[in-house]
């Protein structure tokens, strides 16, 4: 079959398959954002039981498979009574992986921010939650943005585990057209590209884009 | 430690701006203050001078509470900074009051220090409108007012990476005047600027010491300028007051051998 016509046949499974793929992607990176910005700070924390959560979290989920903590979140959670769909476990898998690697980032990003700076913001005797939100965050942001870009297509291609649990997310619809047409090369050629698409022609450039907005921020420009 | 010693606030008519009592700071084992006693009057320009290493930053950071202290109690305005009265006794003060008494005192770093995504203006609303919650029209009559003082008005929108160091650390006097403070601090303020614009940096200083009534303390290297404005001058020498006086006596007539051979050796190098 030419590959013009396994597209015009398949085509819109493969579509269809692709923004599901930025379904998982979307809510995925909301939540590894958003734990990563919790446990980042967490581990900065004076309390140790909000520094003892945080270490144990980035210690789980950076010490284990991602495909391990998919199937414990979709098969072994039900044990204990919590029932997820399986969209919901995908995206909160692969959102809780990749956020703990964003911890570090976060941590590290906020460690960077120069001495100076906070004790500029305590000598205006701003309390600690203003300072951190106020002056010490957004610096941060402008520090780990480029990590960031990275750690965020980690988490696309991470998106693609999803299909082991039936997520019928780009992955799993070429495998589904090559388990019934038998054409590999085509099947997962396709995926290839656009998973490379849409990292290199979406993320990418929506990254550097908020790199280069943080930068005028800073008066850089 | 036994607090019994020190007042819970100075009294009536015995009430400095600034009060060391028997201040102690060491790292470790290493003692950088020394039982220190020093009192700074209201509307007084005090200056400390001394070797690298005697505690002069110490001092200073300490009143800005960067640093805790050992022994001892700091009064500032009559009230004990780092303390306070619980059942009759001087207790480690809760953060609410130290974050109370801090926004009293206003400091100026050797390195600036602004806010880099903040412009000229938006750093001298920062605290009057965060902490002090003032309505941000009049925070921002007040830091323009102040930004037009130190002659950096037309740079108000510019980002710190915009301006030199001088215009910067203008811009930093601005910021922490905007607090409107009772004590400033000047910790070697001029020391990572280019020799050419020391010159913008003094003038605003001067202008302070000459226009308000603010209390200030001030390190410097730069024997000249301390000379000309200060009210006194205090000489620290390993983390002790070696030598203190009004500018004409102890540049003058300093009365310590280590104050001669410290004056010298400035003398030769600058
Ligand atoms: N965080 C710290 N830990 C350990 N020692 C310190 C610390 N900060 C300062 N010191 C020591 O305390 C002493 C006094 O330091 P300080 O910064 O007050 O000196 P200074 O008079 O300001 O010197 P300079 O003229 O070089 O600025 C020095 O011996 C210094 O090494
Ligand atoms: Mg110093």
């Amino acid at each position: 079959m030419p590959i013009w016509e396994f597209l015009a046949t398949y085509g819109w499974r493969f579509l269809g398959g692709a923004v599901v793929t930025a379904e998982q992607f979307i809510l995925a990176a909301l939540v590894a954002i958003t734990v990563a910005l919790l446990a980042g700070l967490g581990k900065l924390s004076g309390n140790w039981l909000i520094r003892g959560t945080a270490v144990v979290y980035i210690e789980i989920f950076r010490g284990t498979s991602l495909l391990v903590q998919l199937y414990w979140i979709f098969f072994v959670l039900p044990l204990f009574g919590i029932n997820l769909d399986k969209f919901t476990a995908g995206f909160l898998s692969v959102g809780l992986n990749i956020g703990a690697y964003g911890a570090e980032l976060v941590r590290g990003a906020i460690r960077s921010v120069p001495k100076g700076q906070w004790e500029a913001a305590y000598a205006l005797s701003m309390s600690p939650t203003k300072r951190m939100r106020r002056i010490i965050l957004p610096q941060a942001l402008a520090i780990m943005l480029p990590s960031w870009g990275n750690l965020l297509i980690e988490l696309l291609k991470g998106t693609a585990l999803v299909s082991l649990i039936s997520v019928a997310d780009l992955m799993f619809e070429a495998k589904q057209i090559n388990a019934s047409t038998f054409l590999s090369a085509e099947a997962f050629g396709t995926a290839l590209v656009v998973y490379y698409i849409l990292a290199r022609f979406l993320v990418t450039p929506f990254m550097r884009g908020l790199e280069r907005a943080m930068a005028r921020r800073l008066g850089r420009t | 430690m036994d607090m019994s010693a020190y007042p819970l606030e100075l009294p009536e008519g015995d009430r400095p701006m600034v009060r060391f009592m028997n201040v102690t700071k060491s790292y470790g084992t290493l003692t950088v203050l020394d039982d220190l006693d020093l009192d700074v009057a209201e509307g007084e320009m005090v200056t400390v001078i001394g070797p690298s290493g005697s505690g002069k930053t110490t001092v200073l950071r300490m009143l800005m509470t960067l640093e805790t202290i050992n022994g001892g109690v700091i009064y500032v305005d009559g009230k004990p900074l780092t303390h306070m009265e619980r059942d009759g006794r001087l207790v480690p003060a809760n953060e609410r009051y130290l974050r109370e008494m801090r926004a009293s005192i206003g400091m100026c770093f050797q390195h600036f220090n602004l806010f880099p995504h903040m412009t000229a203006l938006q750093n001298c609303m920062e605290g009057p409108v965060q902490v002090l919650r003032l309505p941000k029209a009049e925070a921002r009559d007040r830091a323009e007012e102040l930004l037009s003082m130190v002659g950096m008005i037309e740079k108000k929108d510019q980002h710190p990476s915009r301006l030199s160091g001088g215009q910067q650390q203008r811009v930093a006097i601005a910021r922490a005047l905007a607090m409107r403070p009772k004590v400033m601090l000047f910790d070697e303020v001029t020391s990572a600027l280019d020799p050419e614009v020391i010159g913008e940096v003094t003038t605003v200083i001067r202008k302070l010491v000459a226009e308000h009534n603010l209390t200030m303390l001030m390190v410097t290297h730069q024997m000249g300028f301390a000379r000309d404005i200060s009210d006194r001058v205090c000489f620290f020498y390993s983390g002790k007051i070696e030598e203190q006086g009004p500018p004409d006596q102890l540049f003058g007539n300093p009365q310590r051998e280590r104050t001669r051979q410290f004056l010298s050796a400035v003398k030769d190098a600058g």
